[in-house]
């Protein structure tokens, strides 16, 4: 009795499961196959596979990746150094100043700590529109441009994920015992060796997680790239150029598909081989943020 | 002194000595408006050699502070930069008729007031706190849900993790328009053959605001599930042995036992879904771009039935280029979103000593 029971409470359960499955990969699924039909066919049938071809999947691809507007190779590439950039020098320079806070347990690094923990309460409208003109002012000063440039959008992102990035190294640096810096010291280590000979390969886990949180985040990001770079600039990420490419058609819903499924495909790839790291970063970070 | 060799004195001062020489050329081309292209270089090769030669300052008794000095300034510059004087800026600009380059004239609350005249921007911030209100109870419904799905014994436990995670990966642009060909292209086909009617949940303000409820709770319940998964995984083995064994059912379990030890989790998710629905943008963008037809609100009739207070701050400076009205509609965005904040945090820690 006890046994059919519990059978059938599990069959419910794994039908719920199927089913709340089946709902949430099916965009996914109607996104690839309309992606490999014409305009017409998507019309007449959205749902079925009835007028899909891999010929005409190439079709719309080779045309959207080669569209004015979108132009993906271009995209994907500045999307690509943009998030790479930034990653590498939010972890470097935030694990720096994290250390640095960290360590000095004095007026100063209490309040540079709180300023950075407040300030995540910040919501990014509060600061575009003055952003904007600050960064363009600075640029006309120096005679670099900061807007619709790679260095300038790197800079602002180093700017917006600083404070993320030393709230949570600084929770994992607290816990690593200070006897193994007075140690190094001891040895002869100055400040600066000791920080990048056992500090920073320590902090390798926590790094991790910063850097998927970081990086789920620029790569996604939309307002912020399309303020600064603009619609129509040289420079452009994938989400602005899905969005510039989008707002110039007519819904040719199979190009717009294609498009978003050149969007999607890296980052499901990247997860495919990551996905333990990627719901494991994102978990601690919640936790931790 | 005499420990450090004269080479390394030299390379010290020289640095900072020309890397002076450099930002002060640099940053005087740039006050004297003489346009040449390299002053920018001048002062960023100049700031990089004052460091070199400050990092190399022949002392032994400040050589600590200078590397916390040199550590924490790349970051504190590019905040400073990028937050603090724009955060400061706006704040001010909120008081006056900026246009987005210069300031004309200061016009004291005047924006202030003006935003609460447009119905459209009232509306908005109702919509905005009925779309949080949803969220938050619709959001951590399902997600506790599916963690409670995800936690028993169920084969391929892990595929329906990462399925279920999968949409909180993509961006709200590229979800909004997949999920715009759903509505306006495939659920239509199903109300043309179920009531011969070709209907699209967008086409009404109404249910065009649930569909971007239905969007939200599709991308952003599995991350939340993950939350509450790690948290149910917390409550000891033992402790839910002994309620079984003191015969307690599975619905008295859950809810004097899981629910009460997972509080502090259920804390996090109201105050991560809390946040992130106010600050719903994307997803508005690409889904509806705030377009909906409200016949009539406090006797106007508007067109902007689901735009919400992200995206109408956006709409009023870039699109209206009203920029001073924007900001300050930001500001007191900003001013909303930590007093609810930090209510919500209070309250959740008072009902967590309670419990």
């Amino acid at each position: 009795m006890k046994t059919r029971e519990k059978t059938s409470s599990r069959v419910i359960k794994m039908t719920i499961a199927i089913i709340v499955a089946a709902y949430v990969l099916f965009p996914f699924f109607l996104v690839v196959i309309n992606s490999c039909k014409p305009t017409d066919k998507i019309t007449e049938n959205p749902i079925g596979v009835s007028g899909a071809s891999f010929k005409q999947l190439y079709t719309n691809l080779v045309d959207v990746i080669n569209n004015t507007h979108f132009l993906f190779w271009s995209a994907f590439e500045y999307s690509v150094i943009i998030t790479l950039v930034s990653l590498v020098l939010l972890a470097l320079f935030g694990a720096m100043a994290a250390w640095v806070i960290c360590r000095n347990h004095t007026k100063w690094s209490a309040f540079i700590y709180f300023t950075f923990i407040a300030s995540m309460i910040i919501p990014f409208q509060v600061v575009m529109l003055p952003l904007i003109s600050t960064f363009r002012d600075v640029g006309k000063f120096i005679g670099i441009p900061m807007l619709q440039s790679v260095p300038g959008i790197i800079f602002a992102y180093l700017g917006f994920g600083g404070a993320m990035t030393v709230f949570i190294l600084n929770g994992f640096i607290k816990g690593i015992p200070m006897d193994l810096e007075e140690a190094a010291s001891i040895d002869g280590c100055s400040p600066e060796q000791t920080f990048f000979r056992i500090i920073l390969p320590l902090l390798k886990p926590v790094i991790t997680t910063v850097t998927i949180l970081n990086g789920m985040w620029i790569w996604n990001d939309y307002l912020l790239p399309s303020m600064m770079l603009g619609q129509n600039g040289k420079v452009k990420t994938l989400p602005v150029a899905v969005q510039a490419f989008v707002g110039s058609y007519v819904k040719q819903w199979n190009l717009i598909l294609a498009a978003a499924l050149l969007a999607i495909v890296p980052i499901v790839i990247l997860f495919f081989f990551a996905q333990k790291q990627i719901m494991e970063g994102m978990i601690e970070g919640a936790v931790k943020g | 002194m005499g420990e450090f060799s004269i080479g390394r004195k030299i390379a010290s001062f020289g640095g900072m000595v020309a890397g002076l020489i450099l930002l002060i050329t640099g940053l005087g081309m740039a006050i004297g408006k003489t346009g040449n292209p390299f002053r920018g270089t001048a002062m960023i090769v100049g700031a990089v050699l004052f460091f070199i030669g400050l990092y190399l300052f022949p002392t032994l008794k400040h050589h600590r502070m200078i590397v916390n000095i040199l550590f924490l300034f790349p970051l504190l510059f590019a905040f400073a930069v990028t937050v603090i004087i724009p955060l400061v800026l706006g704040i001010g600009y909120s008081f006056t008729n900026w246009d987005g380059i210069r300031v004309r004239g200061f016009v004291g609350l005047d924006n202030y007031t003006r935003m609460f005249k447009q119905p459209g921007f009232i509306w908005s911030i109702l919509i905005t706190f009925l779309f949080v209100v949803f969220n938050i109870i619709l959001v951590n419904l399902v997600a506790f849900l599916l963690a409670l799905l995800c936690t028993s014994k169920l084969k391929g436990l892990g595929f329906f993790r990462a399925a279920y995670f999968l949409p909180n990966l993509i961006g709200g642009i590229v979800l909004g328009y997949i999920w715009q060909f759903i509505f306006s292209n495939v659920i239509t086909k199903f109300t043309t053959a179920l009531f011969d009617q070709r209907y699209s949940m967008l086409s009404e303000t109404k249910t065009a605001f649930v569909g971007i409820v239905i969007v939200y709770i599709w991308q952003y319940a599995g991350y939340i599930m993950l939350i509450y998964i790690t948290g149910l995984n917390t409550i000891p083995g033992d402790v839910l042995e002994a309620s079984s064994i003191d015969g307690a059912s599975a619905t008295q379990t859950l809810f004097s036992i899981k629910i009460p030890m997972i509080a502090p989790t259920i804390t996090i998710c109201t105050f991560l879904t809390l946040t992130s629905a106010f600050k719903q943008f994307d997803v508005n963008l690409a889904l509806t771009n705030g377009t909906g037809s409200v016949a009539d609100f406090m006797g106007n009739y508007l067109t902007n039935g689901t735009e919400m207070l992200a995206l109408n701050i956006y709409t009023t400076a870039v699109i209206n280029n009203e920029y001073a009205l924007g900001e300050a509609k930001a500001v007191l965005f900003f001013i909303i979103l930590a007093v609810v904040s930090i209510v919500q945090v209070r309250i959740s820690n008072k009902r967590e000593v309670e419990l």
